[in-house]
């Protein structure tokens, strides 16, 4: 059989398209790549959440225990100018936190106080819908993961995520890790990074880094799906707002006020 | 081989403007070279305004591209004889537009080697993938059709009868070009300024404003140059076209502008103040580009409105300047930077491009640039080609998809 230039080039660039569209139509089928299942030894039902006591976590003043914990734990990198900064867990102005909620009469204690933020780890998460390559998505336990090796620094999660928690490593971070701990990876220039909820705490049966930390005990976490957990039982005995609920994201972290 | 042997041969100022662009270009590779190495850090975006000049121009470009439109469906489908000589160079300016949109997209990533996971792990919930597959889709048909309709001109002979079917097809998927890409913004739920549903008609119709002008400068400008008349009465039709789209634009915009004032919901109000008006304590550089497009929105429209500027052609050059401008500072600027000010945790974050980033988006233009030449060349001399063997035979006028 004779193959002409043409032929040759048509085939082939006919057999590209094929394998190229295999994988995206397989994906709208419905028979793309599954979730993360979850670690070892975690309940069958599993949903974690945080419930932040607002007033407790203003008794200390100026209290940084929590932050510092976590950028250490999580090798991130401390960068004092705004526009680069990278933030897990920071302090945010409860108007600016929870917008919802301003009002010119907002109760005295908690008028332009920081309340602690982070990633809400939302149940349905704008940042992972939109990620075009799955390098950010909702675990079955409710953790909102990341795949610092396969994000191509595209943004458009931070553009999504209605919260400021995404972060984005405009330099190398690495020069700005003080004291490195070697059992968490350092993160390189070009990808997005935020809160995991310590996920590699969690495998090994320990709580947050920041939950450890707190010196007031204002930070509390434990499993949604299970009704004798500690956040459980606060949210049936307390009022509790969610940031910007409005919004139909379903944030997983929840506050005392 | 694609006929780029017509492209070689040119007069010294056909070279000198080749070597022009070629050095912009290169400049613009070295800043790109730095930003590969010093990280995106290197440009004027922030934690807070994560988007800035690259994607507003891929923005922008996309409406240019989808723009071609205006030309091919009036002349395709609805037979308008006018448009004959003017649709290969929409083709053409479509082509050279979605290139620059990939550009554009690929200077502002973060991780550019990774670009590949975007078809490695293909993800249709992901507004950016359809993106891809519109933008890829677009530039193949253009080409397809270009070429096809090109060659058969060169021969002097009707073009092959199956390329109907994909020029018709290319109608909608222009469309859907630059609806996919508002579906990038208007989809996120914290964003108010994008959040709202007028976002893609809005697109289409500034597109369909700025694209068309900027083929009636081109059209102007190859008639001084190589004296390739495209005809008065195909200037003015497209003319007529900018004229509606731009009416239909500012109505638009004024719609957005009474939802939010009227409404006086702050996240809706505090985009809008912040560009037109200034917030309290902030100058914003963002102020001055805000009020700038209005003012010349206001001059184009003028321009296009009264009948003796707009057929006119010394002030339609001016019209289609100021409307190209207006609108390219309101894409290409203000949409996405102010879509990110005030942030959803009402940070306002000034922006403003760095050096490096305004040469590495210069340079993107030049390559775009580039194309339109290389491409025109090649259009012109084969029609040139054909003319003279038309003439010659003193046969058939040019030919045409039936």
């Amino acid at each position: 059989m004779k193959i002409s230039r043409k032929g040759f080039l048509q085939i082939g660039g006919l057999s590209l398209l094929a394998v190229a569209g295999k994988t995206a139509i397989a994906e709208l089928l419905g028979k793309g790549e599954g979730e993360t299942p979850s670690p070892p030894g975690a309940a069958a039902a599993t949903r974690w959440a945080m419930v932040v006591d607002s007033a407790k976590c203003l008794e200390k003043d100026g209290c940084t225990d929590c932050i510092n914990a976590c950028n250490k734990a999580h090798n991130v990198p401390v960068i004092n100018d705004p526009l680069h900064e990278v933030k897990w867990i920071w302090k945010e102005p409860f108007e600016n936190a929870l917008p919802s909620q301003e009002s010119a009469y907002t109760e005295a204690k908690f008028r332009g106080k920081p309340v602690m933020v982070f990633c809400n780890h939302c149940d349905n998460p704008p940042c992972a819908r939109v990620c075009p390559t799955k390098a950010t998505w909702k675990r079955e336990d409710g953790i909102v993961m990341m795949d610092w090796h396969r994000c191509i620094g595209c943004r458009y999660c931070v553009a999504a995520c209605p919260y400021g928690s995404r972060s984005f490593n405009w330099v190398d971070p690495r020069p700005y890790v003080a004291e490195l701990n070697p059992d968490f990876p350092t993160r390189t220039k070009g990808v997005v990074e935020k809160c995991t909820f310590c996920e590699e705490r969690l495998y090994k049966g320990q709580a947050p880094v920041c939950v450890e930390a707190c010196p007031e005990k204002a930070l509390v976490f434990g499993n949604l799906a299970d009704p004798k957990s500690e956040v459980r039982q606060l949210l049936e005995s307390h009022y509790t707002i969610r940031r910007r609920p409005e919004l139909g994201t379903q944030p997983d972290v929840f506050y005392l006020v | 081989m694609f006929m780029i042997e017509k492209a070689i041969v040119g007069s010294r100022r056909y070279w000198t403007w080749i070597l022009f662009l070629l050095g912009v270009i290169g400049v613009g590779f070295v800043c790109y070279l730095r930003q590969l190495s010093y990280g995106l850090g290197i440009t004027g975006m922030s934690r807070n305004v994560t988007w800035g000049l690259y994607i507003g121009q891929f923005t922008f470009l996309v409406g240019v591209a989808a723009s071609a439109v205006m030309v091919v469906l009036p002349y395709y489908l609805h037979n308008h004889k006018e448009f004959t000589r003017m649709a290969i160079l929409g083709e053409f300016l479509a082509i050279s537009s979605v290139s620059m949109c990939m550009l554009f997209i690929f200077v502002d990533m973060g991780q550019p080697w990774r670009v590949l996971n975007v078809m490695l792990h293909p993800t249709p919930r992901s507004m950016m993938f359809w993106d891809m597959v519109s933008l890829g889709g677009y530039l193949a048909l253009n080409a397809v059709i270009a070429l096809v309709t090109l060659d058969a001109e060169r021969k002097g002979v009707a073009p092959a009868a199956w390329i109907k079917p994909v020029i018709l097809l290319s109608i909608p998927w222009a469309i859907s070009i630059h609806t996919v890409t508002a579906f990038l913004y208007s989809g996120l739920p914290g964003r108010t300024f994008w959040l709202t549903a007028i976002l893609a008609p809005r697109f289409l119709a500034s597109a369909f404003a700025s694209g068309p002008a900027l083929l009636i400068l081109l059209c102007m400008l190859l008639r001084k140059l190589t004296g390739y008349e495209v005809g008065t009465k195909a200037i003015r039709g497209l003319a007529v076209i900018v004229t509606y789209a731009m009416i239909i634009n500012v109505f638009f915009l004024l719609m957005e502008l009474f939802t939010s004032f009227y409404s006086q919901i702050p996240t809706m109000m505090e985009h809008f103040q912040h560009m037109y008006m200034g917030m309290e304590g902030h100058t914003s550089p963002l102020l001055f580009w805000g009020r700038a497009s209005l003012a010349l929105m206001a001059v184009a429209l003028l321009l296009l409105l009264i009948p003796r500027t707009r057929r006119n052609e010394r002030t339609l050059a001016v019209a289609c300047a100021v409307t190209f401008l207006s609108l390219w500072i309101d894409k290409g600027v203000c949409l996405v930077v102010c879509g990110f000010t005030p942030s959803p945790l009402g940070a306002i974050t000034p922006y403003v491009p760095t050096p490096p980033e305004i040469m590495i988006s210069v340079g993107v233009w030049a390559v775009g640039a580039l194309m339109i030449t290389v491409f025109y060349k090649i259009a012109l001399s084969v029609r040139e080609g054909a003319e003279i063997w038309i003439e010659e035979r003193a046969a058939t006028p040019l030919p045409a998809v039936k």
